[in-house]
């Protein structure tokens, strides 16, 4: 994974829960472009863990001054957004990965409708950014809880199609009125809780809406679940995987040599292939389809997990 | 008569897959020909979907009866033409006034299913809202790649350019956004020596 080591030239509070933070180049060197939707993978040295999160860019893709991330503090959380609330300071330097757009615009739509779900708002930002510059017709639709809580306010330009549904104020969002009546050729992109995507999905497919213009992006810390044990087939050895650890984590901390990405199911670059299975992967990722998951052939271990006898992977 | 089974060729040679129902979505209907049975037979699968259609009827040869037929399938909107180049009009403006969710359902030649689902793909239609279906003949739209002239109806292969002259070798390649297959020059090497023209099947 191509990183650069940079330095926090900012670290702000948006509302008590998200915090702004602002990576720039020590040398004031020019950061490579984006495109919205493009995330980052912070690393966090925190003592003897090093833990990466992925976040969405909030800053304008055609900015190469610095990148800025938005990150929500989850308490319950594995502590990633913990160390960057507590712990990172401007001055400080981390070492943060190229821009990777997973959930990229698709620029052949003749217009985009996005519909973000609380801290979902980050990859809309820098993509309405995008759609002001190139002009091209699009309508947000953001749902938070209250208006205290909803930092993309403090984030998002004030416009007659971007739409703020606040639940306090009796706001809803009303997805099937969303998505009736948009012209030929609208794409929808829902970044948010996967109960939204859901909902997205379902009112989509109710209207009839093909599902090649219904994207999303759900960025899912790996799921905590019981320990289990893993054979690494071409050393032979055997590693623990803990409770609150990933598969991809202890293949690190055991040295072996794993490419990755996106770090949350979505990329498939850390796909391995299965070689025994005595029990039952749980698949968390979006990566394999249905089928190649029940084949219990391939695991993504940056989310997935195993229960039963024994599991030796290619590694 | 059925739907045409098509003999495998290239991925770009479309096939078309037949006319499933969608239910009551509102959707566009256009049918040509002995396709009308096909609109036909989709309603009977299923009357609903006839609710909210708008529907686009080319007689093309087929029999008398099959017009009123149709329009006592009870579509939302029924409109009858003389030819492709006739309903194309109409066919745009109620494609300008469709939104996401509108399903499209085509049957008739090749020519003219290529022909609205290029119109429909131009006017911002996803491919998977299309359903198609072929019935009738096997003649081709092909356009001359040194030329660039459309020929209409071409039942042989090779056979020459109605623009330029050239012996076009009709390929099974195939343009979604011109609706029309690809035709190369047949004797470019040895000029005057052009293979016996084959009749175009399925």
């Amino acid at each position: 994974m191509t990183s650069l080591m940079l330095r926090v030239a900012a670290a702000e509070p948006l509302t008590p829960l998200v915090k702004r933070f602002r990576f720039e180049h020590p040398q004031g060197a020019a950061l490579p472009l984006f495109s919205g939707g493009a995330h980052v993978v912070v690393e966090m040295p925190d003592g003897e863990v090093l833990r990466r999160n992925a976040y969405s860019l909030i800053s304008d893709p055609q900015d190469g001054s610095g990148y800025e991330i938005a990150v929500r503090r989850e308490d319950g959380g594995r502590g990633g957004s913990r160390f960057m609330h507590g712990r990172v300071r401007a001055g400080d330097l981390l070492r943060v990965s190229l821009p990777l757009n997973l959930f990229a615009l698709d620029l052949r739509a003749r217009k985009h409708v996005l519909i973000a779900g609380g801290i979902g708002i980050t990859p809309f930002v820098a993509q309405v950014r995008q759609l002001l510059r190139m002009q091209l017709p699009f309508e947000l639709h953001y749902a938070a809880r209250s208006r205290a809580e909803a930092a993309g306010l403090k984030l998002l330009p004030e416009a007659p199609h971007i739409h703020a549904h606040i639940s306090e104020e009796g706001n809803r969002m009303d997805l099937g009125a969303i998505l009736s009546g948009q012209p030929l050729g609208t794409h929808v992109y829902t970044c948010g809780p996967e109960g939204l995507i859901g909902a997205v999905a379902e009112a989509g497919a109710r209207l009839g809406w093909p599902q090649t213009a219904l994207h999303s992006e759900v960025f899912q810390a790996p799921p905590p679940g019981r320990p289990f044990a893993v054979v690494l087939a071409r050393s032979g050895r055997t590693i623990a995987v803990g409770a609150h650890q990933s598969l991809l984590e202890a293949l690190e901390a055991a040295g072996a040599e794993i490419d990755w990405s996106c770090r949350g199911g979505a990329c498939g670059r850390c796909e391995t292939r299965v070689l025994s299975c005595h029990g039952r992967i749980e698949h968390h990722d979006h990566w394999l389809s249905e089928d190649e998951q029940s084949a219990q052939t391939r695991i993504m271990p940056c989310v997935s997990r195993f229960r039963g006898e024994t599991l030796i992977i290619d590694r | 008569m059925r739907a045409t089974e098509f003999s495998p060729s290239i991925p770009s040679r479309p096939v078309y897959g037949g006319l499933r129902p969608h239910g009551a979505l509102a959707s566009l209907m256009l049918a040509e020909g002995t396709g009308g049975e096909a609109l036909a037979a989709l309603a009977r699968a299923d009357p609903s979907v006839m609710r909210q259609a708008q529907l686009f009827w080319i007689p093309a040869g087929a029999g008398p009866e099959l017009g009123p037929r149709l329009r006592a399938l009870g579509p939302a909107g029924y409109v009858e033409g003389p030819s492709w180049a006739a309903l194309r009009p109409r066919f745009a403006r109620a494609l300008a006034e469709a939104h996401m969710g509108t399903r499209l359902y085509l049957a008739g030649g090749e020519g003219l299913i290529g022909q609205a689902m290029a119109e429909a793909l131009a006017a911002g239609m996803p491919l998977e809202a299309i359903d198609a279906e072929h019935r009738g003949g096997f003649a081709r739209r092909v356009q001359c790649v040194h030329c660039k002239g459309i020929t209409e109806n071409v039942a042989t292969d090779p056979f020459a350019c109605s623009h330029c002259g050239l012996n076009l070798f009709v390929r099974d390649h195939y343009s979604r956004r011109i609706g029309a297959f690809q035709g190369v020059c047949v004797d470019a090497e040895t000029p005057g020596q052009v293979p016996e023209p084959q009749e175009i099947k399925p």
